[in-house]
């Protein structure tokens, strides 16, 4: 019934328990107390160090969702867009919100496209008649989303950078086309597990 | 040449968005406080989902289990021909984004940034996104509990993409 649910319940579930079971036989159980105390913690700072950032670009794309802007860039996409979400209504704002997404994505602006992807997410629910089950839509745009669409991995560049690579940018364009292919595949996929809405 | 076009994506946007509003005539101050108001509410909504989920990836990480994990896919991913250097890389990167990060690292110190395991990391590192924390935050923020398809969807379309992406790079660098 509840499939994605349980799985995702199943993986927390063996992380931990695999993780402490090891812990104790490795003699590592002081480590595990540390990072239970500590990952606790990060994830109420992550949380927090969020709502500065987030509060930047909703704010800013508020702005650029009332003057029109956002629906101008959506057009262009529209015929794109339609084939991958033909169940998100023309105009609707859930369209915009995701093309911003994927955009932020590609730029490599990843607290950005948190905050537009978090507001896609409220916009497509909008459109869901079950609250507590995701839609197709929902489904198609998180599965893009995990296939990475970064156009520029900049951290990669970095690293490769710093250990004194003869070509830190050297790895570019095969990520762009090895990314390309798998996000072609992610939209094939997801087209072939979709159900009933 | 890189480093510029990122360094200006963001305040060009800023500009773009402001310049835009102003001249429709949008009272710019008010709109973004509006707007900025729900990037409070939002984080805060996300919080039980980001404890929950970096507190199992931490202790999983921690306890250094992630090696059995490693011995075990070893032959199946081998097959795909994923050098041996690199997967750990392949386990971690659904994950957690930081600690494939650092998997990465490793990886370029220990072999160099130009070596076939270095390539092969970077590559996939650039290529596929963390997909637990992404799949928790999303949907707790607004409490959808059934998933349908979309992890299932996406772990197949993880496996698929190591696949394609060692083609490419066998067909680059072998």
């Amino acid at each position: 019934m509840e499939r994605g649910f349980s799985m995702l319940n199943t993986i927390w579930f063996i992380m931990i328990f695999v993780g402490i079971l090891y812990g104790a036989l490795t003699g590592n159980l002081g480590e595990i107390n540390n990072i239970i105390l500590k990952e606790a913690q990060e994830g109420v700072s992550f949380a927090i160090s969020l709502i500065g950032i987030m509060g930047f670009w909703l704010g800013l794309m508020n702005i650029a969702e009332k003057s029109g802007l956002i629906k101008n860039i959506a057009k262009g996409f529209r015929p794109v867009m339609k084939i991958i979400f033909p169940d998100i209504p023309r105009n609707h704002p859930a369209e915009s919100w995701i093309l911003m997404n994927f955009i932020a994505n590609m730029f490599g602006v990843g607290n950005g496209a948190t905050a537009f992807g978090l507001k896609a997410m409220k916009e497509l629910n909008t459109l869901n008649t079950n609250k507590k089950r995701a839609t197709n839509a929902m489904a198609m745009f998180l599965i893009i989303n995990m296939s990475s669409l970064q156009l520029v991995p900049l951290t990669v560049v970095k690293l490769r950078h710093d250990y004194g690579s003869i070509n830190p940018t050297g790895t570019i364009g095969i990520t762009l086309l090895a990314t390309s292919l798998s996000t072609i595949i992610a939209i094939i996929i997801g087209k072939l597990l979709e159900g009933k809405d | 040449m890189l480093e510029i076009i990122s360094l200006s994506i963001v305040p060009f946007m800023v500009l773009i968005i402001l310049v835009h509003g102003y001249i429709k005539g949008i009272d710019l101050y008010n709109t973004f406080i509006e707007g900025a108001m729900e990037g409070f509410k939002t984080a805060i909504k996300i919080m039980p989902y980001l404890i929950a989920i970096f507190i199992a990836i931490g202790i999983f990480r921690a306890s250094t289990a992630l090696d059995i994990f490693t011995s075990l896919l070893e032959p199946i991913i081998g097959l795909v021909g994923v050098p041996k250097e690199v997967l750990p890389l392949v386990i971690i990167r659904p994950l957690s984004g930081s600690g494939a990060l650092g998997v990465v690292r490793d990886i370029i110190a220990n072999y160099g940034p130009d070596s076939y395991p270095g390539l092969v990391a970077s590559i996939m590192m650039g290529s596929s996104e963390t997909i637990f924390y992404t799949l928790s935050i999303y949907f707790g923020s607004i409490g959808v509990k059934d998933y349908k398809h979309t992890l299932k969807a996406a772990l197949l379309a993880y496996v698929i993409s190591i696949f394609t992406t060692m083609l490419v790079c066998n067909y680059f660098y072998l």
